[in-house]
């Protein structure tokens, strides 16, 4: 196998149980995001576009549909004769195997997949964030500063930063202290969960880690306090940009509708960094001469016969007339009847909804509404969460 | 269907789209607000499972090869058969390029190579959505020597000047093509025949001096061959001017057409460009259009095909037009049965009117 000089580990086994019944069936990083996404393209797009050729995905929960949809990589450029990507899920070996117990021991299980590259440097992240990065211009940060790892920063309103992991940087960005969710945050500078290693020194972490019966095999809870405790040379690459963690249903709400934006801090019309996802292969959308189509995003294959207003509509939706869709994000393939109403909702893959439902709760303050995939909503039904 | 090799046909010249052909094949036109003219019939190749296919080209490739690439798109890259791009086999400057079958001609190691029985051969500029097995069957049982594909149109309803008329007669045998009778049977410059006479028949046309494809092997030998008629009965769009193709492209703004031209039997397949969802901006203002991905909107768009890509500024109206991938079109500008070739730029406040009839071509990249 020829060497390569970083390949990246992508964590992509999240259960993501809060995202309730829209993970009943998918992974978390499958999950549908803007009107032609799943969460993961970012990641894999991001790969291919900083010219990481090599990504080995590490799945876990709900994989089927993961797995089918990455296929080998063709999507994002990545069907490689020498690397490329490969889905790693936990197996069985002769002497038992195990469920990955955390996020540092997903890659001591796969330490013969990455040897098989022997690579200088590792970049672990994960396929649960939503955002633009060059993995190359940390990777330059990193070799330059002579580090051993480096971690992505970005500064977070000081009000939510203990909900991160934060990081403490000297005057030259050499990380000094790290905090898991503090209660008082001394800093703003949140983990990103984008890290670059020396693989060398990854390694011996990693199995020492594995030795300790006590660890939670995690990342952020183990491996960099470690590191910091023996003060290994941790620096931190500062991140500006969109960057959002899709975990619940009211964040995934609101990335899709920060892409509504005139011009959204998240442009996804931007030729030179593209984010790629498997194709459809569906014709134009249809807007019907009454129609009406504002402040949305509506994806190939739609047929818009009612009124479509700040909303995310993915391929092949279907929409009455006379109906009203409002501040709502509508997956693949929904079809919606006529005259229905639907306000602040999120409705999953392949459900039908009669004629003259009521789904959801107009106001700016109101609670999302969720429908799970292939639901069938009866005519005149009202639903709301 | 492993026993069918598939041959596009665009060894024909066919200068009637003008403007919009100065730099392209006819294959190459984009058409339905995503593809190219090419793509309808590659699909329905790949829909009916023929996984060996040959595009004779003649000339002005570059944009279709850029399309076609390895044919991944149509799942024509395949280890064994797969898509065959094959431009005219002459030698310059002594010879000339005299028609169709000569192209078939130098390639006949395409055919002898091929261990497939049957050959189906088409063009480009008839574009529907259809699966080919059950014309092959009709072919099988039926023991022609070669099937024709046609369509029942109403003649009062499009031009069919420079389209052949199928006499039929009641086994569904044809009796006669012509340019002139009125039968309403369009001839789709499509056909089955076996192999072998295929092969047959190219030698001894060439050994005739006879290069015309649909004239000198079909037309000419309707007698002495048993040629049969097969009815495709789903929508048809033959493309063969300027008008035609503004007239078959506003066709697709009726949603019982589009459903059936894009999903029925298959779907259509086309480059990927990785566009993201159109947006429309608050102050968009779009009815009875088809709006392709990367479409960025903040105007007034009716009855309009937009294409991957366009971007309309605030107070723009555009009507009546087809608008072609990545252009621009400025605030307050008018454009009004027109068609825009690819990346066309119009300014602020500019006004483009032109006539329904007579729909008006800008060309690629210009800027007004």
């Amino acid at each position: 196998m020829q060497r390569k000089e970083i390949i990246a580990m992508l964590l992509a086994g999240g259960e993501g149980r809060r995202l309730g019944a829209l993970t009943k069936h998918l992974a978390k990083p499958a999950v549908p995001f803007g009107g032609k996404y799943r969460i993961i393209d970012f990641t894999l797009s991001n790969c291919s576009n900083s010219g990481i050729d090599t990504v080995g995905v590490l799945t876990q929960y709900q994989p089927l549909i993961l797995n089918s949809y990455l296929g080998i990589g063709t999507s994002w450029d990545l069907d490689r004769a020498n690397g490329g990507v490969t889905v790693l899920p936990p197996y069985v070996q002769q002497k038992g195997g195990n469920w990955y117990k955390g996020t540092a021991n997903a890659i001591t299980q796969n330490i013969y997949y990455i040897e098989r590259y022997n690579p200088q440097y590792v970049l672990v992240i994960s396929g649960d964030h939503i955002y633009k990065m060059d993995y190359d211009k940390m990777l330059q940060e990193h070799k330059k500063r002579g580090a051993e790892a480096t971690i992505a920063l970005i500064e977070v309103p000081w009000e939510e930063a203990s909900r991160f992991g934060v990081m403490n940087v000297d005057e030259r960005d050499r990380i000094t202290q790290f905090e898991e969710k503090p209660k008082n945050p001394k800093t703003n500078l949140a983990s990103m969960g984008i890290y670059i290693f020396n693989w060398d020194v990854l390694k011996s972490y990693l199995l020492r880690d594995e030795e300790n019966p006590y660890s939670s095999n995690d990342f952020g809870k183990d491996i960099i306090p470690r590191m910091l405790q023996e003060e290994r040379d941790l620096y931190a690459h500062r991140f500006q940009g969109y960057w959002k963690d899709v975990g619940t249903i009211e964040s995934l709400w609101e990335a899709n509708m920060d892409l509504l934006e005139a011009f959204p801090t998240l442009n996804l019309h931007d030729n030179e960094w593209r984010i790629y996802s498997v194709n459809p292969n569906q014709p134009p959308q249809y807007i019907a001469p009454h129609a009406t189509v504002k402040q949305s995003l509506v994806n190939e294959g739609c047929m818009v016969f009612g009124h479509v207003e700040h909303s995310v509509l993915f391929y092949g939706v279907h929409v009455g007339e006379q109906a009203v869709v409002q501040d709502s994000i509508i997956m693949p393939n929904v079809r919606i009847g006529q005259n229905v109403k639907i306000y602040k909702s999120i409705v999953a893959e392949g459900t039908v909804i009669g004629d003259n439902c009521v789904i959801g709760v107009e106001g700016e303050n109101a609670p999302i509404t969720l429908i799970g995939e292939d639901s069938f909503i009866p005519a005149n039904a009202r639903i709301k969460n | 269907m492993k026993n069918v090799i598939g041959v596009i046909n665009l060894g024909k010249p066919h200068s009637m789209l003008n403007d919009l052909t100065r730099n392209r094949s006819i294959a190459s036109v984009p058409f339905g607000g995503r593809y190219r003219l090419i793509d309808f019939t590659l699909s329905n190749m790949a829909n009916t499972g023929i996984s060996k296919v040959a595009v004779f080209t003649l000339n002005k490739s570059r944009s279709l090869m850029d399309h076609l690439g390895s044919g991944k798109e149509w799942q024509l890259d395949r280890k064994i058969g797969g898509l065959f791009i094959l431009p005219p086999a002459i030698d310059f400057p002594t010879q000339q390029y005299r028609g169709d079958l000569q192209n078939f001609h130098g390639h006949i190691d395409y055919f002898n190579r091929s261990k497939e029985e049957y050959v189906i051969v088409c063009r480009s500029h008839m574009v529907c959505n259809l699966n080919y097995k059950e014309a092959l069957q009709f072919h099988m049982d039926s023991e022609a020597d070669i099937t024709l594909l046609y369509n029942s149109i109403d003649p009062d309803t499009i031009d069919l000047s420079n389209c052949y008329q199928l006499d039929i007669d009641s086994h569904r045998r044809v009796r006669g093509m012509s340019g002139d009778t009125q039968t309403g049977n369009v001839y789709m410059e499509t056909f089955i025949i076996n192999k072998s006479l295929l092969v047959e028949m190219i030698e001894h046309c060439v050994e005739q001096e006879q290069y015309d494809l649909t004239e000198d092997l079909i037309a000419q030998h309707i007698d002495k061959f048993s040629v049969h008629a097969f009815q495709h009965k789903g929508h048809l769009s033959i493309i063969n001017c300027t008008a035609s193709y503004y007239e078959q492209s506003m066709r697709l703004l009726n949603p019982d057409v589009w459903k059936e031209l894009f999903f029925q039997p298959g779907l259509v397949y086309t480059k990927i460009k990785d566009e993201p969802p159109a947006k429309y901006i608050e102050t968009a203002d779009v009815h009875n259009s088809l709006i392709a991905n990367g479409c960025i909107v903040q105007g007034n768009v009716e009855n309009s095909i937009l294409f991957r890509g366009v971007k309309v500024a605030k107070g723009a109206k555009i009507r009546n037009s087809i608008i072609m991938q990545e252009c621009e079109i400025g605030e307050d500008a008018v454009v009004e049965n027109m068609i825009l070739d690819k990346e066309v730029c119009i300014k602020r406040g500019q006004s483009l009117v032109g006539n329904a009839a007579e729909p008006i071509v800008i060309n690629k990249r210009s800027i007004i």
